[in-house]
């Protein structure tokens, strides 16, 4: 884990940035110049994080490396660094939180607490959201994941729909519970540190070498505590009921930033510290693990097909797909888990396009529920189409960006796993059902009287969407940049694990087999 | 080769500008430019096909970029003319470019003619990249692409329920079919390494059987599905919601020819599996009564056609299932086919628009002095499809069936009955449509359509009439050879001459059957409700929605139903119970619900002293 390191503090700049311009927008308290702030601050940060991208050398392991001593009592360090995979997730982040902030525009006016205070908690968050992607301490790490439920219970609890309390509260308390699982892992790593070299440490680098001196059933118990609480993050089944409710509540833009963002801190946790720490006991959970991702794959469609609730049900693909990410990370290849890093991209641009071209309809006729649309293509053709295209990301139509990450978790998981990829398959039939099923529901047929009126997509709101929709064609032809990324990462984390890849079946003959 | 990609690049372009620029001059161009790339790409193509007599490795290729590139994962985007591919890309630009030019009649009146040329330059672009590629996952991305288009277009008048909910079916069935297609290129990467034909070709020959037949029944699945053949054979007559050039489009150049053309192209897996061989033949087989007997049954003009095609597809697959000693019989009975079927459903248009729109046959009759230029370039197609000596489909079918009888009995005898139900319902759609009395109201004044539709249908008719002519001289088996092979038959089951006989004795026997059945004076104007068991079943297509409905959708519907219950309230509720537990009781719950963020703000301070507390104790023990 040697790295450059760079004069400029780019990391702490890249997550200062929206920190410091959180203080500010909360500051003003005035509506419309603290969205205009916001969304300044917020292209900032994304121009920042170009020029990170731009620098970035794949390959070159951590990058940008910041190491200072923080609590030296504990061991614990500000240490910030950035692979493949932060990289990929930074990236993400910074294009999502301009685009849901042009979105929400007027969204939280009628919020409890002002839309001055939204934006604010918006720019902390995706703040917040920068720290936790480039942790290269566990324990800097956990008190950002921990401090990111602040701002999202208060987007979540003061913006959005009358049962948004109950989902805040819910949200909580299952991030808390994996949270308090975390910490007692936490502090089992402290003392496994301490005892093996005396001289305890949260660095990742550090801890990454202490596999070996641990006891088999210590490193498995430690490695449970961060799992269940990556899991209930992500979230697998059975453990995702929270966010059916949460994502259904929320504004339209807490949605994306919560399932695009912060639920991809579950799978980054998993690759980043389960597999890094701990990789024996990693490799001991996959089968199981495994099993759930497929579950989760499988359930999550199904319950998507049968929800009247337009959030609800992206809540629900949301879980199909974390499945397929999961599943990807456990079958330890280097497709499968390139492919489930590039899906955590992917999975951010489709599952915001959804959510952020369905709430604009839902904003306009008032009602999440589907029954209460019809005939939507007629009067607002650019908001169908642009919904239509959005879908068929979901449903991973080749093209789009997401096919080739999930044909990769799937083509990489089928060489040790047929069975799971088998079943897994079976999910792209269900994906187009469930999309398909909501758009004829929704957009065709007949025109209903409730929405004869309703406006098509307005110039704020294409804008919104149309670089999502940009990345998710360019990146369905092109995505050997972001292949190129994140390659090298996951050659780091294979290795960790001591998996390779396994060999073709058939012995290929040495001429012309691979044209 | 840089002018193989521009045969994909050029419909693919106008059907993104086409979808993006919008405005009223777009609206006045939008139809012309539509047409005019397909043209262009056609003319790109006969140049390739020239360039293609001269080249002595028989195939171009054209390097565009690496796709996916994870380790020994590798993807690229290489354009392949070989002599298979090359008549595809023929006639879906040559057939494809006719039904763009009828269209612009058509469609004439919609008000959303530019975005229908959108589509149909979508739907030409994704055909054309599913058979110019040589990586099966390439291929998959043109496959899905036509499944876009046609669901696009199969629900272009999506505003009428049931236009919306055949396009979803038809992608959804697609979608199971895709199943198929996808597990076999993850089973060719695990196998080989290599998802390239190429790649898999090297790799086969050291294949087990066991794999060689997986890998040829997954991709028969995925054949099924494009191919609507039995069991995935219920999309294509609901297809029939979209506007008829679509149907022309899909039955003719482009969608239900893909299944056919992965058996073929797959040929090298094929050759290692006589189980999957004799798999594709029997599903060819079935779906070829199957598709006959629907089309004896429907009134509906172009339901009765959508029959005939699945049969005619029933045809080639029966070929391909053959082997080698079929292959380019397949082939040539789908470029035949594609003449007098896009002929047939062109005319079936022009008949439709004459009779605004009405397709029940039983309401026609006597069209033929109404719409003379329909009604015989409409006989060329029926003859050719029912294989009348000298036209195109006689040459083709009677290969197919003469080769059906070398290799198996009970393949030919179903081929050469089949070829009689052909004649009779084919027989029995011209006598109800342009022959027997005019039953049609006086004020429905059928007109001959104008000439922007009728040129069209006067070049497919003459392709239906003398399309034989690539069987001169075996030049279209000789062509195919460096594709797929080639294999003398030694001992002909029947000499050739009484083959032929007996098959016009049955066609024969068809024709008569039906001029007797449906006399002119003897077409009531509703659909008898007394009908033998197998007219009811024909009816209901052969209860293959019933059958769909009973085994799938009524099971998943109630799965999901209960998963949905045992959601919200077996793991939900399981989940509140608990929370309500551990926040001490429900009273103090519903204290949280009620807001008070100042406690959440208080436990996050407690939490952090637990921390800070907790690792100090650690520390200290």
């Amino acid at each position: 884990m040697t790295g450059s390191t760079t004069s400029v503090p780019w990391l702490t700049l890249l997550a200062g940035l929206p920190l410091l311009g959180a203080v500010v927008v909360m500051l003003l308290r005035s509506g419309s110049s603290a969205r205009v702030v916001a969304l300044g601050v917020s292209l900032l940060t994304f121009v920042v994080s170009v020029i990170v991208a731009v620098q970035f050398k794949a390959g070159g392991g951590f990058q940008f490396v910041e190491n200072r001593d923080w609590i030296p009592a504990f061991g614990a360090h500000y240490a910030l660094g950035l692979d493949g995979l932060g990289l990929v997730l930074t990236l993400l982040t910074t294009i999502l939180t301009p685009v849901v902030i042009l979105a929400s525009w007027r969204d939280a006016d009628e919020g409890r607490w002002g839309s001055a205070s939204f934006f604010a908690w918006v720019l902390a968050l995706e703040s917040l959201a920068l720290g936790v992607f480039a942790a290269t301490d566990v324990f800097l790490f956990y008190v950002l994941f921990e401090a990111t439920l602040i701002p999202l219970y208060f987007l979540i609890g003061g913006f959005g729909g009358t049962r948004r309390s109950y989902a805040a509260v819910k949200f909580l308390l299952f991030s808390l519970f994996g949270g308090l699982l975390m910490l007692a892992s936490v502090i089992g790593l402290y003392v496994v540190s301490a005892r093996a070299t005396g001289k305890p440490s949260y660095l990742l680098q550090d801890l990454m070498h202490l596999s070996g001196s641990m006891s088999t059933s210590t490193e498995r118990w430690l490695f449970l505590g961060f799992f269940v609480a990556f899991a209930i993050k992500a979230p697998m089944w059975p453990v995702h009921t929270w966010l059916p409710d949460a994502a259904s509540e929320a504004t339209s833009g807490t949605s994306v930033l919560l399932v695009s963002v912060l639920d991809k801190i579950g799978t980054f946790g998993m690759l980043r510290f389960c597999l890094g720490i701990f990789p024996e006991a990693s490799r001991w959970a996959s089968p199981v693990v495994i099993a759930l991702a497929v579950i989760s794959v499988l359930y999550g469609a199904l319950l998507a097909v049968g929800q009247n609730d337009i959030r609800r049900l992206i809540a629900y693909t949301s879980i199909s797909h974390f499945g397929f990410i999961v599943l990807g990370i456990f079958a330890f290849t280097s497709q499968s888990q390139t492919g489930s890093i590039l899906y955590m991209f992917n999975h951010g641009l489709s599952t915001a396009a959804l959510f952020l071209v369905t709430g604009f309809l839902i904003s306009r006729r008032g009602s999440k529920l589907i029954s209460d649309y019809g005939g939507v293509e007629r009067v607002a053709p650019v908001l169908a189409g642009v919904f239509l295209v959005a879908g068929l990301s979901s449903l991973s139509l080749p093209g789009l960006s997401p096919f080739v990450s999930e044909f990769l978790v799937l083509a990489g998981t089928f060489t040790t796993s047929v069975v799971a990829a088998v079943f897994a398959t079976l999910g792209m039939v269900l994906a187009a059902l469930y999309i398909l099923l909501m758009y004829q529901q929704t957009m065709t047929g007949p025109v209903r009287e409730s929405i004869r009126q309703i406006p098509d997509l307005r110039g704020r709101e294409v804008a919104a969407l149309a670089p999502l929709l940009v990345l998710l064609v360019v990146l369905g032809f092109f995505p050997k940049p972001a292949l190129s990324v994140i390659n090298p990462t996951v050659n780091a984390f294979l290795h960790q694990v001591g998996a390779s890849d396994p060999q073709p079946t058939v012995a290929a003959q040495p001429s012309g087999a691979n044209q | 080769m840089s002018l193989l990609l521009w045969i994909i690049l050029l419909p693919a372009l106008s059907a993104a500008l086409l979808l993006l620029v919008g405005g009223r001059v777009a609206d006045r161009y939008g139809h012309l430019l539509g047409t005019a790339t397909p043209l262009a790409s056609f003319v790109l193509a006969v140049i390739a096909f020239v360039d293609l007599q001269n080249s002595s490795s028989h195939a171009l290729r054209q390097s565009v970029f690496t796709w996916i590139d994870v380790h020994s994962f590798h993807v690229t985007f290489t354009l392949l003319f070989d002599p298979l591919s090359a008549l595809f890309v023929l006639l879906v630009t040559g057939v494809g470019s006719l039904i763009h030019i009828y269209s612009i009649g058509y469609m004439a009146h919609d008000d959303r003619r530019r975005r229908f040329f959108s589509y149909l330059n979508l739907f030409v672009a994704a055909m054309l990249t599913l058979v110019l590629t040589s990586d099966y996952l390439a291929v998959f991305l043109g496959w899905e692409g036509v499944g876009l288009a046609s669901y696009l277009l199969i629900g272009f008048w999506q505003y009428k329920p049931s236009a919306a909910v055949a396009a979803k079916k038809a992608f959804l069935v697609n979608r199971v079919g895709d199943i198929g297609m996808a597990l076999a290129i993850m089973l060719m990467f695990a196998s080989f390494g290599s998802t390239s034909f190429a790649g898999v070709a090297a790799g086969m020959p050291h294949a087990s059987t066991a794999l060689a037949t997986v890998l040829g029944l997954l991709l028969l699945l995925g054949a099924c599905g494009k191919s609507a053949q039995v069991p995935l054979q219920s999309w294509l007559l609901d297809a029939m919601e979209g506007p008829t050039p679509v149907s022309a489009l899909i039955h003719a150049a482009t969608m239900v020819t893909a299944g056919v053309y992965l058996v073929t192209r797959s040929h090298f897996v094929y050759a290692q599996s006589q189980v999957a061989l004799t798999a594709v033949a029997i599903v060819g087989a079935v779906t070829l009564l199957w598709g006959a007997v629907i089309g004896c049954a429907k009134d509906d003009i172009k339901k009765a056609l959508a029959g005939s095609t699945m049969s005619q597809i029933g045809y080639m697959m029966l070929a391909a299932g053959i082997g080698p000693a079929g292959y380019a019989f397949a082939i040539f009975h789908l470029l035949t086919h594609g003449f007098f079927k896009a002929n047939l459903f062109l005319g079936a248009g022009s008949v439709m628009h004459a009779m605004d729109d009405d397709v029940n046959m039983r309401r026609y009759g006597a069209l033929r002095s109404a719409l003379p230029i329909t009604f015989i370039t409409f006989a060329c197609g029926y003859l050719a499809i029912i294989g009348f000596p000298g036209f195109a489909g006689f040459w083709s079918k009677d290969r197919i069936i003469e080769a059906a009888f070398n290799d198996n009995a009970y393949i030919g005898v179903t081929a050469l009955v089949g070829a009689g139900i052909t004649a009779f319902y084919m027989t029995r759609l011209m006598i109800m449509t342009f022959l027997s009395e005019k039953r049609w109201p006086e004020e429905a004044h059928p007109h001959e359509a104008p000439l922007v539709m009728t040129v069209p249908l006067i070049i497919l008719a003459a392709g239906s009439a003398v399309g034989g002519a690539l069987l001169f001289n075996d030049w279209i088996v000789n062509w195919l050879k460096p594709v797929v092979g080639v294999q003398e038959v030694a001992n002909p089951a029947l000499a050739s001459w009484v083959l032929t006989a007996l098959v016009l004795l049955f066609v024969a026997a068809g024709i008569a059957v039906a001029f007797f059945v449906y006399r002119r004076d003897r077409i009531p104007a509703e659909a008898p409700a007394q009908a033998s068991l197998l007219t009811r079943a024909a009816r209901a297509d052969l209860y293959g929605d019933a059958l769909n409905e009973a085994a799938f959708m009524r099971p998943g519907r109630r799965l999901t139903q209960s998963l949905v219950r045992f959601d919200g309230e077996g793991l939900d509720g399981i989940v509140n119970g608990v929370a309500a537990v551990v926040g001490g009781t429900s009273a103090r719950v519903r204290r949280w619900q009620t807001g008070f963020v100042r406690t959440y703000a208080l436990s996050m301070l407690g939490g952090s002293v637990f921390v800070v507390l907790a690792l100090l104790v650690v520390r200290l023990g």
